[in-house]
């Protein structure tokens, strides 16, 4: 397409888009205004509920009528306002001009046809060229994102692909066209620090040899530190603030800005906090060469194929009364696997585990409950793992209900309005369902819940990875300050190594169901020793623009396999 | 995939045992042939020597290791009625069955993803709302109601359409109509349901993205999305007409396996009803089998699992 003499490649002016729900109108998009040239990335950053991805929607004409409305504004592409063309003609520079990749890629890919005949689709949907040649094009452009052994990939299903590899094969989607704007909504959120650096290489590689603009939507501030070249930060439905990476990372003007780079998770300030002595006291639980493996089965009889997956594979640790312990890992590294045999979810194939000198293992009936009690958990989830058809109040408490001894029936109204003063939420909240909280503050019922029993330990699998980075910030503060009250001991999972960075007195770093390194955060940290630990470090991206230009210099992403 | 097929056969084959079992202990129930059959002022001995002779003296288990014996060989007893094989009855009567099932959920499975895929395109529309009001009114409408107000008004009134029977084409407006009503209208509820979903799922999205025409998103990316669950509905509703649609097939005399099922029940006719209902049974096992290979077929998540 030929360059147009418009100034801008796509520009929004005063852009609003209101959907009409059953409790009244609510404005997604408020009036922005922001533009993209060729060859640039614009990052657009917000947190959940922002509006973000409503406005990327509205520029492919994506949103659902009813119950959303365009009411103002123009949407400039090539200095043509993409809301006064028709259905047919916004269809065709859609996929040809203007292509999008998006986050869930399971589900954004169509199940039931291969991916080689999705990606051909683009060229058929534009009569680009004959089918036959079509599926040639989209084997080419397998291999060019990056997939081996392409002629035989295009013909298998989305779901024969590891998550990074759907984002590739979504990306070559996209880029089948070459179109001269790319709007990526979150294209990294769901995957491995490792394979977010591969995906973001590629994405800049191939914008480079493109010369594409690049919309970026995105939550996390180390993402839009790496990519772009200029940010739009945005705050319910409006951009509080515009500039270049520089300025906005250097210099925040907007106060949401500022409290946004102040919430990156993990600076945690907690001065009262001190490490508990390992060495000091007996532990409180102790790991000695747990194995967990899973047989694969098949045949009419579901035999054994003599295969296993060694999902944990011979971990051994101590955790002190009252401490921190971080399990860090990408998926598949065991390390939920290693929480849900702890809880006794899981058997353990091999292995023992002892809780304050007992076998847990061999515990059962009245010693397990007794030791359920004493260990609770807070799953990743905050939707899923709280029941929609209870109240808060029944949800929290629930255990006493099976833990009879605890608090005296007639107390519990009092005791549940305890424990919601202490996680941060309201009195009256006790009587809502959880459909009424935000995520954060589902998040913290379930830590309410989980403090119901008064336990010893709480296992946190994941407990923050669905949230936005502010509310992380508070939610890993809330459980800093009762591991202060309550001399708490934390299991603390997560795939996100800053989250645990100033939270965990010491972090283990699993790897395909191995610890591979272990040690005290401050170590881990500063002076990572095995190769794996520093790869997961450098792959995560900082949220400091000049860090990220100087690691792209030096080309210190590495190139592990998806 | 062979597998997967094998699997489902043995699953298959153990429910076909049980449900002999079931049939030839239920219909003993119904009381002893003998009095049904012989005149009221037949004499004792008489009565005796028949019973001996069909072998209704001896106790249930005998009975039954006989009739087992004789399956084995392929043997399925005889008709007291008929004084023929059962079998021979049961295969005359069943092509007319399947052939009335075939041409109905071919129709009723046609009509419902036209009808449901249109109305989904937008809920709530005047087209969505006509179909709904019809489809919930079909799937809500007795047969055999319909039946006779069918046959008082084309038939009786009119004159336009024959009673009963079979012979020409137009014998078989009113069964069909009438088999169709029900599974048309439970399907078109289906395939809508499954079709706003797949409508606003996030692949169809993806497919806007691409720019793909709205014709193709719907009727290859959702619609192929929304089969499985309406395949489940259909095989459910072809199986009760296969299983004879014993309102339909009495009123309208059509000569098909659940007429000859009702006929043979009423008359004690053991080896008739036995007949018909394995005859039935291995039908839908098979139509399960090929439902299931469908399956697998239309979703590569089944077959690689």
């Amino acid at each position: 397409m030929a360059e147009a003499p418009y100034r801008h490649l796509l520009e929004v002016r005063d852009l609003t888009v209101e959907f009409h729900t059953s409790v009244g109108t609510i404005r997604a998009v408020d009036g922005i205004s922001y533009h993209v040239d060729r060859g640039e990335t614009l990052a657009i950053l917000g947190e959940s509920g922002s509006g973000k991805s409503v406005e990327a929607a509205a520029i492919l004409n994506l949103i659902d009528t009813p119950p959303g409305y365009i009411t103002g504004g123009e949407i400039l592409y090539h200095g043509e306002d993409l809301l006064q063309m028709s259905a047919e003609q916004r269809r065709e520079i859609n996929g040809r001009q203007i292509a999008m990749i998006f986050q869930d890629t399971l589900a954004h890919l169509n199940p039931v046809y291969s991916v080689g005949w999705q990606i051909a689709e683009t060229f058929r949907a534009h009569n680009q060229c004959s089918p036959s040649e079509a599926e040639t094009r989209a084997i080419e452009l397998l291999g060019r994102v990056g997939i081996p052994d392409p002629q035989m990939r295009a013909g298998q299903y989305p779901h024969q692909f590891s998550g990074g590899q759907r984002q590739r094969v979504m990306i070559a989607m996209a880029l089948a066209l070459e179109p001269d704007l790319l709007i990526a909504d979150e294209p990294t959120t769901a995957l491995d620090v490792t394979v977010q650096a591969q995906i973001l290489d590629l994405l800049k590689r191939l914008q480079t040899e493109e010369g594409m603009g690049v919309v970026l939507i995105t939550h996390d501030l180390g993402v839009a530190a790496d990519m772009a070249d200029r940010i739009a930060v945005m705050h319910s439905g409006k951009i509080v603030e515009q500039g270049t990476v520089e300025q906005v990372f250097r210099d925040p003007q907007h106060s949401y800005t500022q409290r946004l780079m102040n919430a990156i998770p993990g600076r945690v300030e907690d001065p009262d906090h001190e490490a508990p002595d390992i060495e000091a006291a007996p532990p409180l639980l102790q790991v000695h060469d747990v194995v967990k493996h899973y047989e694969v089965t098949s045949g009419l009889l579901r035999r054994s194929t003599g295969q296993v997956v060694r999902a944990v594979d011979g971990v051994t640790f101590d955790l002190a009364a009252g401490e921190t312990l971080g399990v860090v890992g990408e998926s598949g590294s065991g390390k939920s696997t290693l929480g849900r045999t702890i809880l006794r979810l899981e058997e353990p194939t091999g292995g023992t585990i002892t809780y304050r000198s007992h076998d847990l293992l061999a515990l059962s009936g009245a010693d397990l409950l007794a030791f359920r009690r004493k260990v609770q958990v807070v799953f990743q989830d905050p939707y899923s793992s709280l029941n929609p058809r209870m109240s808060v109040a029944a949800i929290v408490s629930e255990p006493w209900s099976i833990h009879r001894d605890v608090v005296p029936r007639r107390e519990w109204n009092d005791r549940v309005i305890d424990l919601l003063e202490r996680v941060g939420l309201q009195p009256d909240h006790a009587r809502r369902y959880p459909h009424q909280f935000s995520g954060g503050q589902r998040q913290r019922i379930a830590i309410a819940r989980a403090l119901a029993l008064q336990p010893e330990l709480i296992v946190c699998d994941e407990a923050v990875s669905a949230l936005d980075v502010s509310i992380q910030a508070q939610v890993i503060e809330l459980l800093a300050e009762l591991r202060d009250e309550m001399g708490l001991a934390y299991i603390f999972i997560a795939h996100d190594l800053h989250v645990v960075e100033h939270f965990a007195d010491r972090v283990l770093v699993m790897q395909a169901g191995r610890i591979v390194e272990q040690g005290t955060s401050a170590q881990i940290f500063a002076a990572p020793k095995h190769s794996y630990t520093q790869a997961l470090l450098a792959a995560s991206p900082v949220p400091d623009p000049a860090v990220q230009a100087e690691r792209r210099r030096n080309s210190l992403t590495p190139a592990i396999a998806s | 995939m062979g597998q997967y097929i094998s699997r489902r056969s043995v699953h298959g084959l153990v429910s076909l045992i049980g449900l002999l079992i079931l049939v030839f202990f239920l219909s003993r129930l119904t009381g002893d042939p003998t009095n049904l059959f012989l005149p009221l002022d037949a004499s004792v001995e008489t009565r005796q020597e028949f019973a001996e002779r069909h072998g209704f003296n001896d106790p249930l288990l005998v009975q039954f290791g006989r009739y087992i014996g004789d399956l084995a060989q392929f043997d399925f007893g005889t008709s007291l009625r008929q004084q023929r094989p059962a079998m021979d009855a049961a295969l005359e009567a069943f092509p007319t069955t399947l052939k009335l099932a075939a041409v109905t959920m071919f129709l009723a499975i046609s009509l419902a993803l036209i009808v449901g895929a249109l109305a989904a395109y937008r809920p709530g529309g005047r087209f969505d709302r006509t179909a709904s009001v019809i489809s919930l009114a079909g799937a809500s409408a007795p047969d055999f109601w319909v039946a006779i107000v069918g046959i008082l008004v084309f038939a009786v009134s009119l004159r336009w359409l024959p009673t009963s029977g079979t012979g020409t084409w137009l014998h078989w407006i009113m069964p069909i109509t009438v088999l169709l009503i029900r599974p048309f209208g439970l399907l078109v509820q289906v395939v809508r349901g499954t079709m706003i979903s797949a409508l606003s799922s996030a692949y169809v999205k993806t497919a806007r993205a691409k720019g793909v025409k709205e014709r193709v998103i719907i009727f290859v990316h959702a619609l192929r999305n929304s089969t499985l669950p309406v395949i489940t509905v259909a095989g459910d509703q072809a199986a009760a007409i296969v299983n004879g649609a014993v309102i339909v097939e009495t009123i309208f005399g059509w000569p098909g396996i659940g007429r000859l099922m009702i006929d043979s029940i009423i008359q004690r006719d053991f080896a008739i009803v036995q007949a018909t209902v394995l005859l039935t049974a291995v039908a839908i096992f098979v139509m399960n089998i090929v439902i299931d290979v469908a399956y697998a077929v239309l979703d590569p998540r089944i077959r690689h699992n």
